[in-house]
């Protein structure tokens, strides 16, 4: 109870309740998150069991046209599954490899930037170079040539099987840059301080110090980029299932979807590509905006980034 | 300033190094060149012939030190699905993604620094905050949502732009070169991708520069200008806009270079044959060759601008070629 008492007086939960858009963006976010996962208990129908869907059934306009079904309510795609459904199941894969990437390159950058922060010389020098030249060169491009690479070498029957995981590491090797860079620049601030100097009189050894010490507080900028990079996650994934890199068409995501409906837009069937179009800008938008206000409560020093 | 400069030089051939390794290790592992030359029918003692006359037979590194000295004399190997070399495909698609990026950048340029200015000059008025606003939808839209988008909107449903390929293209340059940009039809075909293209990269340097001409508005010289009396106008376009350009160069070169990447995107949607629409073709038809080909010139690209404008950035600004010395 103290711990919510606490929260509960917070400037975080001040600043949240003063801000409309966070309040909407955060309903929103919600909203989508609670959906998507409880996809199995509500959506009407199941796009991954086969047996249900029926080719008949396929580009059935929404309910309001004429020729609509009431059975789907937004239509179906062009192999008969119920688009409702459908984007309901994929965005689930969409968030699920988007904090699954995002968690990946926290660890990576977080372990690195202490590393290089903390240890210096050498290790800093590697680390940073090869950040550097990462990030020049984009982290779409290393991720779409990645993808690319993984799908050469092991064919595209076996990369689509496992293709949640291999997202994960694809982005996750892409982006842990900007994670590393934030870190250690917290680092080079914080190992100058008394406490640290302290904690090392005591006699704690080098990762207990990195770990216990100057970790916690380097968690905040942590936090404000994690959000970011949430929305930066789910559009590499939805860019990489677009370029057909990423998800199969018989597990969608969003990504997936758009490309799989995108040559359906010459003949007039829109609904499968502008469904789940606006659905993937609204996540990816409320998330982005979440952070933005992230960013501004927790550091406005941050602001220029 | 010579040392920086040999430092810098030094640092992208390494970095190329690394890039060639990656890419013949590729070519080494994935793969059969022999089955992809000549199919499947044809005996196994001529096969072993044509593996040994390939240099297929060789170690690792004798083979990656031919890979390097035919690479640096831009041969890449044949791609394995046109029959051609590799390189000279890759030279014929270029055309088509550089007139993208360039005709994007102009874009860019010409809308993003006024935007830019006048949301750093009046932070507070409504139009402003609605600009701010737009960029960060902005970045939250994909480039392939905003490219199918504009399809929907201006090709499917009111048919006054084509929704795919070059147009007409005329061979400028003794032939070297197919330009859409000399006749109606391909200036036609270029307005959609261009906004596509630019639609990603138009909120970032709206956003840099409006932060960049900010800070600049808060120093003392400025300060100072004002209290001397100038004129406004001349305060803003002279005083502080010369001093926020710099900053915009040296990030904005870096941004237009990771615009290639958003030109696979664009061209994938539009089916414009560039090299980007190339490369995911070869990635498709498992062409190694044309992959790895593509994976050293993007190299080349990001590695040349990312050196020059370091270079050039140290070559203003004094701090960065100093803190690089130690």
């Amino acid at each position: 109870m103290d711990k919510w008492k606490k929260f509960k007086e917070s400037y975080f939960l001040y600043s949240f309740l003063r801000d409309p858009v966070a309040i909407v963006s955060f309903i929103i976010f919600l909203f989508l998150v609670i959906v998507s996962f409880s996809a199995p208990l509500i959506a009407p129908h199941d796009p991954y069991d086969t047996s249900t869907i029926s080719i008949m059934d396929s580009e059935i306009p929404p309910v309001w046209y004429g020729e609509g079904d009431d059975n789907f309510i937004l239509g179906t795609d062009s192999q008969g599954r119920d688009m409702l459904s459908t984007m309901m199941y994929g965005m689930r894969v969409s968030i699920i490899i988007g904090i699954g990437a995002v968690a990946l390159q926290a660890f990576l950058g977080v372990v690195i930037g202490l590393l290089s922060g903390y240890i210096g010389g050498r290790v800093d020098a590697f680390f940073m170079r090869l950040a550097d030249i990462q990030l020049s060169f984009s982290t779409l491009m290393v991720a779409i040539f990645i993808s690319a690479i993984f799908q050469t070498a092991f064919g595209v029957g076996k990369y689509s099987e496992y293709a949640v995981p291999i997202l994960v590491l694809i982005i996750g090797i892409a982006e842990w840059p900007q994670y590393a860079r934030t870190v250690r620049a917290s680092v080079l601030g914080e190992k100058e301080k008394e406490y640290v100097e302290a904690a090392k009189v005591i006699g704690f050894g080098s990762r207990w110090i990195m770990f216990r010490h100057i970790l916690p507080n380097t968690l905040s900028p942590v936090f404000v980029i994690s959000t970011i990079q949430v929305a930066n996650a789910v559009m590499s994934e939805a860019a990489l299932s677009f370029l057909g890199l990423g998800m199969p068409v018989t597990k969608p995501s969003l990504g997936s979807l758009i490309n799989l409906g995108f040559e359906y837009i010459f003949s007039g069937s829109w609904w499968i590509t502008i469904f789940p179009g606006i659905l993937l800008i609204i996540l990816v938008l409320v998330v982005n905006l979440l952070g933005d206000w992230l960013r501004d409560v927790l550091n406005p020093k941050l602001y220029k980034g | 300033m010579f040392a920086f400069i040999t430092r810098r030089i030094i640092q992208a051939v390494v970095v190329m190094l690394i890039i060639s390794f990656i890419g013949f290790t590729i070519k080494h592992h994935v793969g059969d060149p022999v089955r992809e030359l000549v199919g499947v029918s044809v005996k196994a003692s001529e096969r072993e012939a044509l593996r040994e006359k390939l240099g297929l037979n060789d170690p690792f590194f004798v083979q990656y030190k031919n890979f390097l000295k035919n690479a640096v004399r831009g041969d890449f190997g044949i791609s394995y699905f046109f029959k051609k070399p590799a390189a000279q495909v890759i030279l014929e698609k270029a055309p088509a993604t550089l007139e993208l990026v360039f005709a994007s950048s102009i874009l860019i340029i010409i809308l993003s620094i006024p935007l830019g200015t006048y949301c750093a000059i009046k932070p507070k008025s409504i139009l402003s905050r609605l600009i701010m606003g737009m960029s960060i939808v902005g970045v939250s839209i994909p480039v392939f949502l905003t490219a199918i988008m504009l399809i929907f909107l201006f090709s499917v449903n009111l048919h006054i732009l084509p929704s795919y390929g070059r147009g007409e293209t005329v061979a400028v340059f003794g032939g070297l070169w197919d330009t859409g940009f000399l006749t109606i039809d391909g200036l036609k075909h270029l307005i959609l991708p261009v906004i596509a293209l630019s639609s990603i990269m138009l909120p970032l340097f709206i956003r840099l520069i409006r932060a960049e001409m900010m800070e600049v508005m808060q120093t003392e010289y400025i300060k100072f200008a004002f209290a001397k009396g100038l004129s406004k106008k001349r305060i803003w376009f002279v005083h502080a806009f010369k001093n926020t350009l710099l900053p915009v160069i040296t990030v904005g070169g870096v941004q237009l270079g990771i615009m290639i990447a958003y030109t696979i995107l664009t061209e994938t949607v539009f089916q414009w044959q560039g090299m980007g629409f190339m490369f995911l073709e070869a990635v498709e038809r498992s062409d190694t060759s044309l992959l790895v080909a593509y994976l050293m010139f993007v190299g080349v690209l990001f590695v040349g601008v990312n050196t020059v404008v370091d270079i050039i950035y140290g070559l203003i600004n004094p701090k960065v070629r100093i803190s690089g010395t130690k």
